[in-house]
C-alpha cells in the first residue's frame, strides 16, 4: 500500500464519516435527554430527500439544506410528540418513523420527478462545491506534508461544519446551564422537574436540535457525498451511528472518534473488495459487518461497560 | 396500556385499533389524494386485486403466512417485556438453515423434507437470537440494540454465504442452486385439487400456511395455558416480582427469545421452502420488521395477530397490484405500514385517552 492509496483512503474516510457524524451526535444530544432515538436513519433519509428536491428547484444547496433540516425537525417533533406528549413507546415511534421516511421519500420522489425514486441529477450549485483551505494549495509539492495537507482540504463545507458541530456539541452539553440540565432529565427527570425546570420542555429542545443535525446530515448526503436522491440512499447509516454513539459511551469527542473509525472500515472496504492480508483474504461482508458486531462487543461489556443514560426510553409522568 | 378499569374491553381491544387504523387509513388516502389518484379507485383496485381471485388470495394468504410467523415472534418476546427487532435477521438465519437441509441432505419425499426443514429453520434463527438473549440476560446489552446490529450482520454473512460459498461455480447469481424436486412443497392448488376446488396454480400459497396456523394456535396455548407462558407473562409485567416468585430472569429472557427467533426462523419455509425453492439475497423482503407491526395492531394476542396478519398480507397484495396498474409506486404500502405502526404503536394513547375520558362520562351521566 503506498502513500498515496492512505492519502485516498483517509480522505474518504472524512467524507463517509460526516453523515455518521450528525447522525451520531444527534443521537448522543436525545439520548442524554432520556429519549431512544432508532428514528435517526429516517431522519437521514427524509432530509436526504427533500435536500436534493429543493436544491433541484432552486437551484441552490442552500435552499436544499434548509428545507432537508425542516422535514428532518418535523418527523422529531413527531417523535416527540409520540415518546413525550403521549408517553407512547419510543422504540416503536423510532421503527414507524424510519419506515415512513422509507416510504414516503419513494412515493413523493415518484409523484414528482417520476424517475424510479429518485430526483433529477444535481450540477452546478445545488450541490455543496469543494472549499479549499486557502495556503494547501502551495504545501501540494511539499513531499510528504504536502499529502497529509491533501486529506483535509477540499471537502464540501458541511464536512467541516461536521466538524466544528463536535466541540459545540460538546460544550453545549458540559459547559451549559442548558446541558446539565438536558443531561439530568435524561438521568433523573424528576430531579429536574422538582427543580422548576419543564422536562417536557427540555426534552422537546434535545428531540429538536436532534433533528436539526440530521438534517445536516441528510442534506450532505444527496447534496454533497452524492448528486442527487436515490431510494434507500441512508443505507443504513442511521443505524451505524446509534452503534458509534454507543461505542463512544454517549460522549461527543468519543463519537468523532467511532464515525471516523466506521468511516475508515466503509472507506477501506469500498477500496478494496476484498482486502488480501497475504495469509488470509478479508471478504467484503466482514468489513460491513465489522462495525455492528464491534458494538455487539462494546455493548457486551467485554471492553468498557456501555451504560446509557439511565431514564433512557422512559416517559416521564409528572406526580401530581 | 391499561384502561381495562375506565373502559369495557371491547372498547380496549377493538375500538381503539380500529380508531388506530380508519386513522392511519385516512392520512394514506391524503397522501394517495396529494399525488394525483383516487383513493376510492384505488381501494377498489386492492380489494379486488388481492381478494377478488383465488390468485389474489393465494398471494395475500402467502404474505399473511409469512407475517404470522414474524408477528407472533414479536408477541412471544414482547410478552417477556423485550422487544425483539431482530426478526428480520433471524428469519434470514433460518433461510440459511432451511437451504442448507435441503440441499445437503437427500430427503426421499416432501413430508419428512418438511419436517427436516422446520428443525433447520427453527434452530438457525432461535440461535441468531441466542447470542443478543444471552447478552441482555447476563451482561444487559440493550436487546433492542443488539438485535438490530445482529439484523445487518446476517444480511453480511447471508451476502458472503451466497456469493462465496452456496452459489454454484457456473452461475452470477448470488444464490443456491435449486432445490432437489423431493423438497418441494404442495401448493394450494395441488392440495385442493383432490377435493374438486380448483385453486390458482401460479398463485405461492402452500401448505406451510396450516403449520402457521397450528403456530398461532401452539403460540395461544403456550402463552395462556402452560406453566412457561405464565412465567413469560409474569416476568414481563413485572422483572423484580417474577424474581421473588422464584423465576429465574436469565431462563424466561432465553427461553422467550429462542422461541421468538424459532418463530421467525420457520418463516423460512413458506418463502424459502415453499415459495422460491431456492435461496437469494434478502429473501425475507422485510417481513421481519411488518412482524412488529402485525403484533401491535394485534395486541399480541394470537389471534389479533392472525387478523392483523391477513389485513397485512391484504395491503402487500392489494399494493403490488396497485403499483402494476397506476402510478402509486409499491412503497405506498410501506407509508401505510409505517402509518399503522405509529398509530396503534407509538401514539396508541393519542386515541386512547380522549375514548377512555369518552366513556367515563358516559358512565358518569348514567
Amino acid at each position: 500500500m503506498d502513500l498515496l492509496t492512505i492519502v485516498q483512503i483517509l480522505e474518504s474516510t472524512l467524507r463517509l464519516a460526516t453523515p455518521l457524524l450528525f447522525a451520531c451526535l444527534a443521537g448522543i444530544v436525545t439520548e442524554r435527554a432520556g429519549i431512544f432515538d432508532i428514528g435517526l436513519e429516517g431522519k437521514l433519509l427524509i432530509s436526504a430527500f427533500f435536500s436534493a428536491a429543493f436544491a433541484y428547484y432552486s437551484g441552490s444547496a442552500w435552499v436544499g439544506l434548509l428545507v432537508g433540516i425542516l422535514a428532518s425537525v418535523v418527523f422529531s417533533i413527531l417523535h416527540g410528540l409520540a415518546s413525550i406528549t403521549f408517553r407512547g413507546n419510543q422504540l416503536i415511534s423510532g421503527v414507524a418513523i424510519n419506515f415512513l421516511a422509507s416510504g414516503t421519500t419513494v412515493v413523493i420522489a415518484q409523484s414528482w420527478f417520476g424517475q424510479g425514486g429518485r430526483t433529477p441529477s444535481l450540477t452546478g450549485d445545488m450541490r455543496f462545491g469543494r472549499l479549499d483551505i486557502p495556503g494547501v494549495s502551495a504545501l501540494a509539492d511539499v513531499p510528504v506534508l504536502g499529502n497529509i495537507a491533501q486529506i483535509f482540504t477540499g471537502h464540501s463545507i458541511l464536512v467541516y461544519l461536521g466538524l466544528l458541530f463536535v466541540p459545540l456539541t460538546w460544550y453545549l452539553l458540559y459547559r451549559t446551564r442548558f446541558g446539565l440540565r438536558l443531561r439530568a432529565v435524561g438521568e433523573n427527570p424528576a430531579a429536574v422537574d422538582t427543580a422548576g425546570v419543564s422536562v417536557v420542555r427540555m426534552r422537546y429542545a434535545a428531540v429538536i436540535i436532534a433533528g436539526v443535525l440530521c438534517g445536516i446530515g441528510g442534506a450532505y448526503l444527496s447534496t454533497s457525498l452524492a448528486a442527487g436522491f436515490v431510494r434507500e440512499m441512508s443505507a443504513g447509516r442511521g443505524y451505524i451511528a446509534l452503534a458509534a454513539m454507543i461505542f463512544a459511551k454517549w460522549r461527543p469527542w468519543q463519537g468523532l472518534g467511532a464515525v471516523l473509525l466506521f468511516g475508515m472500515l466503509e472507506a477501506i472496504a469500498n477500496r478494496f473488495p476484498n482486502l488480501d492480508l497475504g495469509i488470509i483474504t478479508i471478504p467484503n461482508q466482514f468489513m460491513t459487518a465489522l462495525p455492528y458486531i464491534l458494538t455487539v462487543i462494546i455493548l457486551a461489556g467485554f471492553i468498557g461497560k456501555a451504560i446509557p443514560p439511565r431514564a433512557g426510553g422512559e416517559p416521564y409522568v409528572k406526580e401530581r | 396500556m391499561s384502561g381495562s378499569q375506565t373502559m369495557p374491553r371491547w372498547a380496549d381491544v377493538l375500538l381503539v385499533p380500529l380508531l388506530s387504523l380508519l386513522l392511519a387509513f385516512l392520512i394514506s388516502a391524503a397522501v394517495i389524494l396529494a399525488i394525483g389518484e383516487d383513493p376510492w379507485e384505488a381501494v377498489k383496485l386492492m380489494v379486488s386485486g388481492s381478494l377478488g381471485s383465488t390468485y389474489g388470495w393465494g398471494y395475500t394468504l402467502y404474505y399473511a403466512t409469512n407475517f404470522l410467523f414474524t408477528g407472533l415472534a414479536f408477541a412471544v418476546a414482547f410478552h417477556a417485556a423485550m422487544f425483539n427487532i431482530g426478526a428480520e435477521g433471524q428469519a434470514t438465519m433460518g433461510g440459511l438453515g432451511v437451504a442448507l437441509i435441503s440441499l445437503m441432505i437427500p430427503w426421499p419425499h416432501w413430508t419428512i423434507a418438511l419436517l427436516g426443514a422446520m428443525v433447520g429453520g427453527a434452530l438457525f434463527g432461535a440461535a441468531w437470537a441466542f447470542i443478543p438473549a444471552w447478552l441482555q440476560a447476563k451482561r444487559g446489552s440493550h436487546i433492542v440494540i443488539t438485535t438490530i446490529m445482529f439484523n445487518f450482520i446476517a444480511a453480511s454473512v447471508m451476502t458472503y454465504m451466497l456469493s462465496h460459498v452456496l452459489r454454484p461455480a457456473t452461475s452470477m447469481d448470488p444464490a443456491t442452486p435449486r432445490f432437489p424436486a423431493a423438497t418441494n412443497l404442495p401448493t394450494m392448488s395441488e392440495i385442493l385439487a383432490p377435493l374438486g376446488i380448483s385453486f390458482s396454480r401460479s398463485a405461492p400459497l402452500n401448505i406451510t400456511f396450516f403449520i402457521a396456523i397450528i403456530a398461532t394456535v401452539g403460540v395461544w396455548v403456550l402463552i395462556w395455558r402452560t406453566r412457561l407462558g405464565y412465567e413469560i407473562r409474569a416476568f414481563g409485567k413485572s422483572g423484580p416480582a417474577a424474581v421473588y416468585a422464584g423465576i429465574s430472569p436469565v431462563k424466561i429472557t432465553v427461553i422467550a427469545m429462542l422461541i421468538s427467533g424459532g418463530l421467525s426462523g420457520l418463516m423460512a419455509i413458506n418463502n424459502v421452502m415453499g415459495e422460491a425453492e431456492r435461496l437469494v439475497l434478502n429473501s425475507v423482503e422485510g417481513a421481519g420488521f411488518i412482524g412488529i407491526a402485525v403484533a401491535l395492531m394485534g395486541r399480541n394476542h394470537p389471534a389479533g395477530i392472525a387478523v392483523a396478519a391477513v389485513l397485512f398480507g391484504f395491503l402487500y397484495q392489494g399494493g403490488a397490484e396497485l403499483a402494476l396498474w397506476t402510478s402509486i409506486p409499491r412503497e405506498m404500502i410501506v407509508v401505510i405500514q409505517a402509518l399503522v405502526i405509529l398509530f396503534t404503536g407509538a401514539l396508541d394513547n393519542m386515541v386512547r385517552v380522549p375514548v377512555e375520558m369518552l366513556f367515563r362520562s358516559l358512565r358518569r351521566r348514567s
